[in-house]
């Protein structure tokens, strides 16, 4: 708890009106249930960084934030004091459309910025979930992927360099403006990802991407995993280079029916009939010329003829956003379904694809749990667990289930977390699956950043 | 001996001849290393000829010549060179090395442009020449792990029949190694499209300087907590000796067309670079020489280029058929609108090689007319190529040299090319000065130091025209993290703190190649 006079002391730091103590306030800033002393709004950086140093005199931990959609990822904070909301850092700070450089405040909403960038025929390829209300520094900082990595790649390839607080309340940034640079060392990659652990971010810089004159898609339908399993395998060893490549189970199918659509926030438009819930799907996206799109949809609509595909339906522009839309927007829609929905990222390489998803398959059978799963074609599968229940007895199934997850990816040379569940599992589950070679490694970068380890303790590998 | 009394012996050995000129350090002149001065301590030497066994260890001083200089125009002379085949013997070196408290540097094949891989304050070499096996291909998930010492070129070579290839393709690519490669992020001219090393690593093993084996990363994407890959990859060699490889291979495309586009003013082809840019084309490679550089080239190499022309742009796209064919046109569009005189298209692949070849040998043609050359690695927004090269004409005349660009134009990477003959002292000196003004101008238009030739020991005094003492203090705190003290290849990258005193020397340039 932080003690009175800090928050006195925090008022006149900052303006009125930016420190804020209310319960209704504070709880709208709670971490899995732990709720901040106050809430505080910094107008710029300086001021930002004024309030992690007082922070770091104080020994008060702060958890940075902007929207607010996905703290509850990670750890339960071991201790919680400030919430730092950066959402008043809300600036385009450079944009030269002519380089496909981007400078931005971190607090700015990713919409805001899409529309900027689209009056430009650009954009960033981050279709990531909450993409509505999501912030640039949230969007970073908890590392979410994109549908769009299949081409693009993921933040580390486009993020070109960052400004933030460290630990001491010190402003600092790496990187720079230019496509290409080698000039110091890359600290804004250890950022992405880090939920706050290593520094406040408050601007990040990136590289954008010129809009091509055209998208389109298809669909392809299996009646069993083999038949995706094998259609992906055979694009990837073709000429064609997809900006997506997602595969669906028929139950996650299921869960982009127009019900469900109907009622996430925002709503989503519903798709067609081309994704039924009885079958798997291959979801490929491409893009570019007209010519070079028909050359796609000719390639593909041959590859899934080929594999026995029950049906391949070509996407037109406006479906091939709508379902790109639903696919970002799968997390939410997966957190929508269940009372306890816990969702695991497995890093597994594509050719374990078949066994990985025969042994997920029977975890879901043991511990008797409706289940749903999608995986990018580059190798990363999301696999949720959908209790229609929240009871002791879920949970202790759900904890069996994710040591089986946990074990499994690590069979299959990759690994596995859990990006998002309910923090009562995190009492008897570590989120962060098995114990890492290079944890000393990252005490030691944790250590170098945040020495007094003030921000957002606790939530990240092994606590740190 | 301890360390700190050895840096000052050293230190001692190299007397400043002359004042120091602003910021720049100044060459000391020639022959005032002494050969006979063999410091190591004999136990030290003792161990590591029983560690490694006969031929694994270098210390006699014409052998240690050899690995003095790399392809910068810097110096630094170990104290014994060593040749491990493990990674448990470089641990094993690296625990000796700790013991004795003696320097430990890593060296791949010594192609690199800023002084990564030089012994500046002496002690151990590590030389990864032995550890040049490819451990593994995985053709279906597209990755290859290799050891450190494997020739860039070999990897794509060893993967071709199956239609794949090792992106980061730096002009050293016949002779660098893929552990340099990783340790100073190599670029090339194909990184435009495809991106730069550190985009290609998934994966590495790594020896910190106390001797502990980690690995970081694998052959998945996404590493569980934080990205310590992305943070390797760049840090040149002074984090952790990187003992294994984990990259990504890329589908070789099914079409490529390289058009040559020929102007006659320098402006028209900068102007055409910025253009295509900003239009949102990405060709695979955009480089430019300009009109003297490519007379010198084609004296050398005859590749094609037209001798009366100002500057020509080498242009390649690749991908599908169609794109390409698409691309291409509007390349072709762009370059009309800007008056270039001549667009050829290579017609076959013999013509394209010819091509690439007059790109990629450019270096050894300048070494063919002039004494000396200091090559320049700095990256500007892409939209203000037009005026950098005007600015850059203009330091050439003020300064009185000529200076050639030949450079990687679509990402905004200049390599500016100072000619000068090193016999001239005073060449020298306005040559370094040239220099810092072009960094200074890059710096000054958004740009950075370094594209893709590392900071090393060449532009560490420079970084505070880009950072900030708390930038770099965070910097020296994570290299802290890493390597204690500093001992893992000491005084790169990031300037000794303030109030050191540490007075820089900097040696007689040699001819480099890029």
């Amino acid at each position: 708890m932080t003690p009175a006079s800090c928050l006195s002391r925090l008022e006149k730091l900052l303006g009125p009106g930016q420190v804020r103590s209310d319960p209704a306030e504070r709880a709208s800033y709670a971490v899995d249930g732990v709720l901040p002393s106050a809430v505080l709004l910094p107008n710029d950086p300086a001021e930002a960084a004024e309030v992690v140093r007082f922070a770091a005199a104080e020994k008060l931990a702060v958890i940075p934030c902007g929207a607010r959609t996905k703290l509850g990822m990670g750890i339960p904070p071991s201790r919680y004091d400030l919430a730092l909301d950066v959402t008043r850092l809300n600036q385009i700070a450079h944009y030269d459309p002519a380089d496909l450089t981007l400078s931005v405040d971190a607090g700015l909403p990713l919409t805001q910025l899409s529309s900027v960038l689209a009056a430009q025929k650009q954009f960033l390829p981050l279709a990531v979930p909450f993409f509505a209300q999501t912030t640039i520094g949230g969007t970073i900082a908890s590392g979410v992927d994109s549908p769009l990595r299949q081409l693009y790649g993921s933040a580390r390839d486009f993020v070109i360099g960052a400004e933030f607080i460290n630990g001491s309340g010190a402003l600092t940034k790496s990187g720079g403006r230019v496509v290409k640079n080698v000039t110091g060392y890359d600290l804004h990659k250890l950022l992405i990802g880090s939920l706050g652990t290593l520094a406040v971010i408050t601007r990040v810089n990136f590289r954008t991407f010129p809009l091509l004159p055209t998208r389109r898609g298809l669909v392809a339908s299996f009646s069993s995993e083999q038949g995706v399993i094998e259609l992906r395998r055979r694009i990837a060893a073709s000429p064609l280079a997809l900006s997506t490549l997602e595969i669906l189970s028929p139950q996650m199918a299921r869960l982009f029916a127009p019900i469900n659509h109907s009622l996430a926030k925002p709503p989503l438009a519903p798709l067609g009939a081309w994704l039924a819930g009885s079958a798997w799907h291959l979801c490929a996206g491409f893009e570019g010329h007209p010519e070079v799109c028909d050359r796609y949809a000719r390639d593909l609509s041959r590859l899934a003829e080929e594999t026995q595909a029950v049906s391949a339906h070509l996407l037109d522009e406006a479906e091939h956003s709508t379902l790109g839309h639903s696919i970002g927007e799968a997390v939410p829609l997966l957190l929508n379904a269940s009372p306890a929905t816990v969702i695991f990222k497995m890093s597994l390489l594509p050719s374990h694809f078949d066994s990985a998803f025969a042994e997920l398959r029977e975890i879901t059978d043991r511990a008797s749990l409706p289940s749903a799963l999608f995986a990018r074609g580059s190798g990363t599968v999301y696999f949720a667990l959908l209790p229609v229940t929240k009871d002791v007895q879920t949970f202790s199934r759900l904890a069996r289930a994710a040591t089986a997850v946990f074990e499994l990816a690590a069979c299959e040379g990759g690994h596995a977390m859990i990006p998002w569940c309910p923090t009562e599992l995190k009492r008897s589950v570590n989120i962060w699956g098995l114990p890492r070679p290079d944890f000393a490694l990252m005490q030691r970068v944790k250590t170098a950043f945040d020495p007094a380890g003030i921000l957002s303790p606790g939530r990240f590998v092994g606590n740190l | 001996m301890l360390r700190s009394e050895r840096v000052a012996q050293l230190r001692r050995r190299c007397p400043l001849a002359g004042s120091t000129a602003g910021q720049f350090p100044l060459y000391s002149g020639p022959g005032e290393l002494s050969l006979d001065l063999f410091l190591m301590d004999a136990r030290l030497v003792r161990k590591l000829d029983r560690l490694l066994g006969n031929g694994g260890v270098l210390r006699r001083p014409e052998e240690l010549l050899l690995y003095e200089y790399d392809g910068s125009v810097e110096q630094g002379r170990p104290d014994c060179v060593v040749f491990p085949r493990t990674t448990e013997e470089i641990s094993r070196i690296a625990r000796l090395a700790a013991q004795f408290d003696v320097p430990l540097v890593g060296r791949g094949a010594g192609t690199g442009l800023s002084g990564g891989a030089l012994a500046r304050e002496g002690g151990v070499l590590v030389v990864f020449s032995r550890m040049n096996r490819i451990l593994e291909l995985d053709h279906e998930n597209q990755r290859a792990v290799v050891q450190p010492g494997v020739v860039n070129l070999d990897l794509t070579r060893a993967v071709e029949c199956a239609g794949l290839y090792f992106a980061p393709d730096p002009s050293s690519q016949m002779a660098c190694t893929i552990g340099g490669n990783v340790a100073e992020n190599a670029g090339g001219p194909h990184t435009l499209a495809c991106g730069v090393t550190t985009n290609h690593v998934t994966g590495l093993e790594l020896v910190l300087p106390g001797g502990e084996i980690i690995r970081i990363g694998g052959k998945t994407a996404d590493p569980l907590g934080y990205d310590l890959t992305g943070l390797l990859v760049g840090s040149e060699g002074t984090l952790a000796l990187i003992t294994e490889i984990t990259v990504k291979l890329s589908r070789l495309p099914e079409a490529v067309k390289t058009l040559l586009a020929v102007y006659d003013t320098v402006d028209d082809a900068t102007e055409t670079v910025a253009e295509i840019t900003a239009r949102g084309i990405t060709p695979s490679a955009c480089e430019m020489l300009d009109g003297w550089t490519l007379r010198v080239v084609e004296d050398f190499v005859h590749a094609g280029f037209p001798r009366d022309s100002a500057a020509v742009l080498l242009i390649e796209v690749e991908g599908l058929a169609e794109a390409v064919a698409a691309q291409a046109a509007a390349i072709h569009e762009v370059c009309r609108l800007h008056s270039a005189g001549e667009i050829r298209v290579a017609r076959d692949a013999r013509e394209r090689d010819l091509l690439w070849k007059g790109r990629k040998n450019a270096f050894g043609a300048i070494g063919r007319v002039s004494p000396s050359y200091y090559v320049q690695d700095g990256v500007i927004p892409r939209s203000r190529l037009p005026q950098t090269l005007r600015r850059i004409e203009e330091i050439g005349r003020q300064f009185g040299f000529q200076i050639g660009n030949i450079f990687h134009a679509g990402d905004g990477n200049l390599h500016p090319i100072i000619l000068f003959d090193q016999r001239d002292r005073a060449q020298f000196e306005r040559a370094v000065s040239a220099a810092g003004e072009i960094m200074r101008y890059c710096v000054e238009v958004g740009g950075a130091l370094t594209g893709e030739h590392g900071i090393g020991m060449e532009k560490d005094q420079l970084m505070p025209l880009l950072f900030s003492e708390a930038d770099l203090d965070l910097m020296r705190r994570v290299r802290e993290a890493f390597n204690p003290g500093g001992r893992l290849n000491p005084g790169k990258i990031i300037p000794a703190g303030k109030g050191c005193g540490e007075i820089r020397v900097r040696p007689l340039p040699a001819a480099s190649t890029a």
